[in-house]
């Protein structure tokens, strides 16, 4: 069986960073996913980050994923793509890793493993939900700026979150009319500055709305909305039709957990995070001992935060192998601090308390 | 529609091969998902359910949801948002679970 040090699952930005953080240590790595391309979500985002420096702000996802790509392919790390990873057991005191690979079932022994499989778009229902035209709205920031091809012409963006938001600002600028965004809360979900540059190319935002329903036979013609009392009831007579051919759901992300359910991970349930979290420590060790997560599946926030996770899980899973000692102290301390500048002001404060939850949980987890 | 001219992504290359949607002819990019090329072609509907005959399309992009599922020169539920197409390759809307060509 082949076998490796580390073993990473997934090559979204978490993935690749904790590869590179964890082949410039010394260790042998080695990233499977199921992906044909490498790169998780970044190469379908084209704005300007936000942060420092440090952060790449002013850069766009896609630079950035180029940039990781040439590094870890510098750093000899070895990636596997097209293999969904199904299963996760211990063996023989290490771990082994299944997955496909044109149609055959192959496995890997690890002595570490860094799950880094990112989250999936939450599914809302409403009556003509399954109505070709209705489609996740990372599906449609996909064909937008990967495929290049318009998922539609008149397009209604269900959730203010930052997703819902920069989705509907790059549907505008691949040059689709956005009728309208509808957030079911009083207030937006997502960054001011993203809401202010939809606005300001005409599109209305609906807060308190909710789809009622999407109408048409073969197809989305329209769709009705209608307004919320502060108990987020429908009120009487306050609906309205909007034409429309294509719906865009942004309602959240739920972590891609499987994984770690089946190695036996220990979980909390923080709702700000996206649900079940696996229990990590300040190494992104989880309470399997040797198993780490990043990224996405320990809370979903933003690539530049699951770089930082990748780096940390990366360099504390080389660590614990002996390798790179002295250097792994710093380094952690300074993706640390890197990490908690990221997590303030208004959005980010909420996103470090929940997060210090998490970390709190590690402390009562059983080992 | 495709997106050729783009504010900030260069421009896109331009369709250099042919699909074949129920028999007829779809430009389409190599490489890309059959899904992209229909939904350039302003195709919706990929196929329709079992037992009550409502349409489907694609949904989630990402290969997880199976409602773009299609028949793709002869083989039923091949999922179209993650398989890319190839010149030639014959397209059709699927009813129902499918049926393979020699079961
Ligand atoms: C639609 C969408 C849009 C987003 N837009 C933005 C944005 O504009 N800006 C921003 O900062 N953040 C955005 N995010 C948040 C985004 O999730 C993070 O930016 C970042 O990509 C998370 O990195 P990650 O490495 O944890 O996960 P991902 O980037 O999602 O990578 C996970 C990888 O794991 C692979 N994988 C999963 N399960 C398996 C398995 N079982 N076997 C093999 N491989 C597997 C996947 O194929 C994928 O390549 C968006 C998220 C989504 C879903
Ligand atoms: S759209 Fe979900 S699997 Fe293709």
């Amino acid at each position: 069986m082949k076998k490796t040090q580390i073993l990473i699952v997934g090559a979204g930005p978490a993935g690749l960073c904790a590869a590179i953080e964890a082949a410039r240590a010394g260790a042998k790595a080695f990233i499977i996913d199921e992906n044909s391309k490498p790169g998780g979500q970044l190469f379908k985002q084209i704005h300007k980050f936000f942060g420092s420096y440090e952060h790449r702000a002013g850069v766009r996802g896609y630079a950035i994923g180029t940039d990781l790509l040439r590094e870890t392919e510098e750093l000899g790390v070895e990636v596997i793509l097209n293999a969904p990873v199904y299963g996760l057991f211990r063996h023989d005191g290490g771990m082994m890793v299944s997955y496909m690979k044109d149609g055959r079932e192959k496995a890997i022994l690890a002595e570490k493993i860094i799950l880094a499989t990112g989250a999936a778009e939450n599914a809302l229902a409403f009556p003509g939900g399954t109505l070709p035209g209705v489609m996740g709205a990372g599906c449609a920031q996909t064909m937008i700026n990967v495929n290049r091809v318009l998922p539609g012409g008149k397009i209604i963006m269900i959730g203010s979150g930052n997703v819902g938001l920069i989705v509907a600002y790059q549907l505008l600028q691949a040059g689709a009319e956005v009728s309208a965004l509808i957030e079911a809360a009083p207030f937006i979900g997502g960054y001011g500055v993203h809401a202010s540059k939809i606005r300001r190319a005409g599109t209305p935002i609906f807060v308190s709305h909710t789809i009622e329903r999407a109408l048409g036979k073969t197809r989305v013609d329209a769709v009705e909305i209608v307004r919320l009392d502060e108990s987020f009831q429908p009120v009487p007579g306050a609906r309205r039709v909007i034409e429309a051919d294509t719906v865009c759901l942004a309602v959240g992300l739920s972590p891609l957990t499987e994984l770690a359910w089946m190695a036996g991970c220990d979980f909390t349930w923080i709702p700000q995070l996206g649900g079940h979290i696996p229990i990590h420590n300040e190494n992104m060790e989880t309470t399997i001992p040797g198993l780490y997560a990043a990224g996405d599946i320990t809370g979903s926030e933003e690539a530049s935060t699951a770089m930082e996770e990748g780096r940390l899980a990366g360099i504390a899973a080389a660590e614990a192998l002996g390798l790179t000692a002295e250097r792994a102290k710093d380094i952690k301390l300074e993706v640390w601090a890197r990490m908690n500048a990221l997590r303030t002001g208004p959005f980010g404060q909420k996103r470090f308390e929940a997060k210090a939850q998490l970390l709190e949980s590690a402390k009562g987890a059983a080992r | 529609m495709r997106v050729v001219k783009h504010p900030i992504l260069p421009d896109d290359a331009a369709p250099d091969c042919i699909i074949y949607h129920d028999g007829q002819p779809v430009p389409a990019k190599s490489g890309e998902p059959i899904a992209a090329a229909l939904l350039a072609a302003g195709v919706r509907v990929f196929r329709e359910t079992a037992k009550k005959r409502n349409p489907r399309g694609i949904y989630c992009g990402i290969g997880r949801c199976t409602d773009c599922v299609m028949v793709v020169d002869g083989e039923p539920n091949v999922r179209t948002c993650v398989t890319p197409v190839r010149q030639g390759m014959e397209v059709r809307t699927q009813k129902g679970l499918g049926e393979w060509k020699n079961s």
